[in-house]
């Protein structure tokens, strides 16, 4: 019988335990996360900030499903590994001994060495933690700036919005969440932000953010000064400018860092009997074939999976990560898919009503895969998009399809079914 | 045995009861807008195709959902959204190949086919047996399901 440890359950260690102790009734697993909560899920935090759910509603599984499943689940900091003497060492002195590990240490926020970022009313949204912060500070009316429009500080705007602040988003790039949209789309999610009374500043820093006296500040604590010299109150800011994998205890380990952990398409690292998945992991990307931290929760997941089948004996492979990516930003719903920004030479298919807030552009591969879809924006589209990904990973040629969908993009579905039905030989 | 639905093109006329059906069965009304089985119409070819969820072993939907909202049923082997934990967060949307989990904006939450507890009603709706609920390992509908599953570089697994 062997031991298993799993470092860090969020949804990517939590899934290969999950997946090991499926696959293998009988080993030891164990489940180590240094959170006060139990398991949660990140991605949940926006419906807590707004009270759709309480705290218990983040949660990735039932309080017992571990024990129930027969998974020790440990609240603890690994301190450091030894893959020499096969152990972790906990920061409370403790050792485990493994036979196999997989690290699933997610990642933490970027602080930017920007003065005043220390302050105690500047905060992250990352943790449930820091949710409950936020939640005693962005009350009905109070200023608020939101550092960041990248993914996930879009996430969380809607949450703020509807707590009812003043909202002021400050974004380094041209425009909204630059690595996931493209002008058209990220224009549009502006514009839309902007008509819900939400302060959109692009191309703009914050330089500094410094205390004010609430008594000739409008009551607030708090001034942030923009590097084009304006400067905003603010009682609460909120950073969200990026995050780094978590993998300052894995230095001298002999693991091979770059990024993150890297690792092969089986989700192992350098050392064969040491694993890695999630936001730690830098796996291979399914349509640059390079080898990236992805930081999404589906390839969390899917991380976990494919190791959890490793570490129970199966030989389980991907052919890389798909990026994608899904935001509800005030009901304004965007997605992008892979190469959302096309390819050189690729064709494209695109439709694009910015009267309503609508738009579709798919990208085609080159060579031999110019029938293939590669990637893909959408804004505004709910139904059918996950076929986006069927088409995009099971790289099926279009064929005619690919016309079609020049004429008129919204017919993904129909090229989807086309190509895996068979639709011929009817009789009626 | 566990039984699937059995989705024949061929057979399949475009009067949409089962759309009817399906929506009558979960919302209490016709409106096929809302069905979670969907008939799409290719008029190059003059043919329809019934399509809907085909409760694969994969669950990339389950898998992805942060808040364990999507389970399986036992009995049906369903894939199936609990709406009271279902937080509306749409990943499952994305993360599903085949496009058959949708965000409702009625409703904040996603719908997808739970095969009506394991007596589809869109099977007994049809009136040309395009749509059948029939043994797991039957015929065309497996093989297509296979196809999806098997091309799907992600679901590459050898014991
Ligand atoms: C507000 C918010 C919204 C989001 N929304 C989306 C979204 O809509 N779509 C999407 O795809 N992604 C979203 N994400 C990102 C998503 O949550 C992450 O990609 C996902 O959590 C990664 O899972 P993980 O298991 O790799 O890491 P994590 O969830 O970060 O879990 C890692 C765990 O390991 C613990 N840990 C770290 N070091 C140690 C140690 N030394 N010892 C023990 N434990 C340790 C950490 O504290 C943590 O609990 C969101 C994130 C946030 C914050
Ligand atoms: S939309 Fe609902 S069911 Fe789908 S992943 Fe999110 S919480 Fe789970």
């Amino acid at each position: 019988m062997k031991h298993h440890i799993i470092i860090g359950a969020g949804p990517g260690g939590v899934v290969a335990a999950e997946t090991l102790r499926k696959t293998n009734p009988t080993d030891q697993i164990t489940l180590i996360g240094d959170e006060a909560a139990p398991p949660y899920s990140r991605m949940a935090i926006p419906y807590l900030l707004v009270e759709d759910i309480e705290e218990s509603g983040t949660f990735l599984r039932a309080t017992d499903h571990y024990k129930n499943h027969g998974i020790d689940y440990i609240q603890g900091r690994v301190a450091n590994i030894d893959p020499n003497t096969k152990t972790c060492v906990l920061e409370d002195g403790s050792n485990l001994s493994y036979d196999e590990l997989c690290i699933a240490t997610g990642s933490t926020p970027i602080s930017p060495p920007i003065e005043g970022i220390d302050l105690p009313d500047v905060h992250s949204c990352w943790t449930l933690e820091d949710a409950r912060q936020i939640s005693a500070l962005a009350t009905p009316n109070s200023n608020v700036v939101l550092m960041g429009a990248g993914f996930i500080g879009c996430i969380i705007l809607e949450s703020l919005v509807k707590r009812k602040v003043n909202l002021s988003v400050i974004e380094m790039g041209s425009r909204m969440v630059p690595r996931m949209l493209d002008e058209n789309a990220g224009g549009l999610l502006k514009q839309w932000c902007i008509e819900d009374g939400v302060g959109v500043y692009t191309s703009t820093k914050v330089n500094a953010i410094k205390l004010a006296d609430p008594d000739i500040n409008n009551g607030s604590s708090m001034q942030v000064i923009l590097d084009n010299g304006a400067s905003i109150n603010a009682d609460l800011v909120i950073s969200a400018t990026g995050v780094k994998p978590n993998i300052q205890f894995l230095q001298n380990s002999g693991l091979e860092i770059d990024q993150g952990v890297l690792v092969n398409n089986k989700m192992q690292t350098n050392i064969p009997n040491i694993y890695a998945v999630g936001d730690v992991a830098q796996g291979m990307d399914f349509s640059t074939g390079e080898y990236t931290v992805q930081a999404i929760q589906p390839t969390a997941t899917d991380h976990g999976r494919i190791a959890g089948l490793n570490m129970a004996g199966k030989n389980a492979e991907h052919n890389g990560s798909l990026n994608m990516n899904i935001l509800d930003t005030l009901g304004l719903i965007s997605t992008s898919y892979g190469l959302w920004m096309g390819q050189e030479g690729g064709d494209t298919a695109e439709i694009y009503t910015p009267e309503v807030f609508k738009y579709m552009n798919l990208r085609f591969g080159i060579d031999d895969e110019s029938d293939v879809l590669v990637g893909a924006t959408t804004i505004g589209l709910t139904q059918h998009v996950g076929v986006l990904r069927g088409l995009i990973e099971s790289k099926i040629h279009l064929g005619e399809w690919k016309q079609r969908l020049i004429n008129n993009p919204m017919r993904i579905m129909d090229a989807y079914v086309a190509s895996t039905q068979e639709l011929d030989n009817v009789v009626h | 045995m566990q039984k699937s639905l059995h989705l024949d093109p061929a057979k399949c006329t475009g009067c949409l009861q089962c759309e009817m059906a399906c929506s009558y069965e979960k919302l209490g009304e016709f409106n096929p807008s809302r069905s979670v089985i969907k008939v799409f119409t290719f008029h190059e070819e003059g043919r329809f195709a019934p399509y809907t969820c085909t409760q694969c072993d994969e669950a990339w939907c389950l898998r992805a959902c942060p808040v364990d909202a999507i389970t399986m049923d036992l009995a049906s082997g369903a894939k199936i959204v609990i709406d009271d934990k279902c937080v509306g967060c749409k990943v499952c949307t994305i993360s599903c190949p085949f496009g058959t989990i949708n965000y409702v904006q009625e409703t904040g939450k996603v719908a997808k086919c739970d095969l009506c507890g394991g007596d589809p009603e869109c099977a007994k709706a049809c009136p040309t047996d395009a749509i059948t609920y029939i043994d797991a390992n039957a015929t065309g509908y497996d093989r297509m399901k296979a196809f999806a599953e098997k091309s799907l570089p992600s679901a590459n697994t050898s014991a």
